[in-house]
């Protein structure tokens, strides 16, 4: 469905306003954005400015008031409720700042939640689950529940969910939020090595300028306009 | 793996769950021991026969009718066989012990009455002894009486102490026969009234008769009362079923409080499993929306919404249905003597898991609106 060549996600014209009571709040204006397959995008940008608003619109999670998010081919603003959630379950992986683990399954059960929509086998299930969680080094945990990992494990079985079913998109809201230095360092290296060997498309929204680093581009958000990001100097990493 | 996810959630708050669960059992076991209970009410009516008419004075029960009917009533189209008797209204050395015991004309009556099994040398014994009583099994266990024992009731319509001996004990055909009745010879009775009080004598409380085929009823009985009417004690004629129903009319307004009840209960453990359903649901509303990010659609979520309620409420309405049983028999040996037919029955039971059933679905149905109302990142908004 992708042209050679072409971005894998191609924003245009985008719009998007949040209603409180009678007052209409513009959150992303006009945002122009392309994506090339195999991109590590980092989107930073200050509380409010509408980072996570882009990101849930283009894992359509939400609703756009205007404009065009085109990936992979399929213009996704045009899809109904049902449609999104299909394509959702094949063409993104999710990462959220705080895990979202399903407290009462396993590692691996975590891992499988998104194959019980793709029609495989227990069997088959199983054998990719393991194979999502050994690529994230926590094939020794499976038979554990979050309550019974780190804060840093507990993200990795979320990347481990996120890419079980190989999607187009990997979209991440601040992966390394809730982590402490190590933990985040290596949730990070192991989103490069995602998208360096295994060429995943990732965009992940963050308030880290060292997570922004580790990102191949990098895009800021100010009052919904799309900007080039400004340089980010070593202090801001410290 | 969802049906895991569904027992799991299910118990994941285990007080909030095991409360759930126990409440809903007490709710189904009150249910159904009120069901057993109006029940029993009706016993007499369901163990009525179709082929039997029973006659009584048409002011009032507690009025009589001549004897001199009997002869009357037996030269009717469509009658077969007459019987009659009176309400004794005895009890056995304390008032307390109450049951029901009818001075009867012995071989119409137990001819009228085949699902009264008695061996024939009891029955001709009781029919060759005027001073004799046959009773049911059930009274005889109850008082312990053994065939041959000498049984002394007190009277209260017919004042005095009365000596029976015990010739029979009969035994219900089927569990819907009432075995706690007491049978005496309405001769006897009566050759002593007309000793004592001659203007009682020779008067019947009721007659029972039987017909060829149900069919006649109506027919016959409209024969027997245009035969009384304008005489000096006019009858009323009715089928045996009419006739009980007319007892347990009497006891309407509280049938129907009763049955009120039993309904009000599974409306309240209804709203307490809505409740739980609810908290539980708004606590995971995170979850939810992991879910439905992931591509789960409202038909997953309301699946496992709609399981977990299931199976709290199926597992509280096993165990009230399970408990039920011992819980009625050990109703019954309290109340015995009141309701000589006490069973838990088929449509009882089919009705407590209707009940669980719908309360299960009911108590879903918010929960699962609300989760498939609320939009993923509002959902997702929760979390943290």
């Amino acid at each position: 469905m992708n042209k050679q060549n072409s971005p894998l996600v191609q924003i245009k014209d985008l719009n998007k306003s949040y209603r409180r009571g009678n007052q209409i709040i513009p959150v992303l204006d006009n945002i122009v954005l392309d994506i090339d397959e195999g991109d590590f995008l980092a989107l930073m940008g200050p509380s409010g400015s509408g980072k996570s608003t882009l990101l849930n619109l283009i894992a359509g999670l939400d609703q756009v008031d205007g404009g065009s998010i085109k990936i992979g081919g399929v213009e996704i603003t045009s899809l109904s409720e049902s449609e999104l959630a299909e394509w959702r379950a094949s063409h993104v992986g999710f990462i959220f700042q705080f895990y979202n683990l399903i407290p009462v399954l396993t590692a691996l059960e975590n891992v499988e939640l998104p194959l019980l929509l793709r029609g495989l086998t227990r069997k088959e299930r199983r054998e990719h689950s393991a194979l999502a969680l050994e690529l994230v080094s926590l094939q020794d945990r499976m038979d554990h529940y979050p309550r019974q990992l780190s804060g840093g494990q507990q993200q990795r079985v979320a990347i481990a969910r996120a890419v079980v079913t190989d999607p187009t998109i990997l979209v991440a809201d601040e992966p390394t939020g809730d982590l402490d230095r190590t933990s985040a360092e290596e949730v990070l290296q192991l989103m490069a090595r995602l998208s360096g060997d295994l060429v995943k498309t990732i965009i992940m929204v963050t308030h880290d300028p060292r997570a922004a680093k580790k990102a191949r581009s990098m895009r800021y958000l100010d009052k919904g306009v799309l900007t080039d990001a400004p340089e980010i100097s070593f202090t801001e990493c410290l | 793996m969802l049906l895991k996810l569904v027992l799991r959630n299910a118990f994941r708050h285990r007080l909030r769950s095991l409360l759930t669960v126990l409440g809903m059992c007490v709710a189904i076991l009150a249910f159904a021991l009120l069901r057993t209970v109006i029940g029993a009410w009706y016993a007499g009516v369901e163990a009525s026969s179709a082929n039997r008419l029973v006659i009584r004075n048409s002011i009032s029960l507690v009025f009589p009718l001549p004897l001199s009917y009997r002869d009357k009533i037996r030269q009717i189209d469509g009658v077969k066989t007459v019987s009659y008797g009176n309400w004794f209204g005895g009890y056995y050395i304390d008032r307390k012990n109450f049951f029901a015991n009818f001075s009867v004309d012995p071989e119409s009556y137990l001819s009228l009455y085949p699902e009264y099994l008695l061996p024939d040398n009891q029955k001709t014994a009781f029919y060759r002894d005027r001073k004799s009583c046959v009773v049911g099994r059930k009274l005889a266990r109850r008082f312990g009486w053994k065939v041959g024992d000498t049984i002394t009731l007190t009277g209260t319509i017919f004042p005095g102490k009365w000596d029976f001996v015990l010739r029979g004990i009969y035994q219900g055909r089927d569990d819907t026969v009432d075995e706690n009745q007491f049978f005496l010879h309405w001769d006897y009775i009566n050759e002593t009234l007309k000793k004592t009080v001659p203007r009682r004598a020779d008067q019947v409380g009721f007659y029972v008769i039987g017909i060829a085929a149900p069919e006649l009823a109506a027919k016959t009985a409209e024969a027997i009362d245009r035969t009384f009417k304008n005489s000096r004690a006019e009858t009323l004629t009715e089928t045996e079923k009419a006739f009980q129903l007319s007892f347990v009319s009497m006891s309407e307004t509280i049938l129907t409080a009763i049955r009120l009840v039993s309904f009000v209960v599974i409306v309240i453990i209804l709203v307490v499993v809505a409740n739980t359903m609810v908290m539980s649901v708004r606590e995971r509303a995170g979850e939810y929306a992991v879910f439905k990010t992931l591509g789960f659609g409202s038909f997953y979520l309301s699946g496992l919404i709609l399981g977990e309620s299931l199976l709290i409420t199926g597992l509280g309405g096993a165990l009230g249905i399970v408990l039920t049983f011992p819980a009625a028999k050990t109703f019954a040996a309290a109340v015995g003597n009141w309701f000589p037919v006490f069973k838990v029955e088929a449509l009882t039971l089919y009705l407590a898991v209707a009940a669980a059933l719908m309360v299960g679905i009911v108590a879903a149905v918010i929960p699962i609106w609300r989760v498939a109302s609320v939009r993923v990142v509002e959902g997702l908004g929760r979390i943290g």
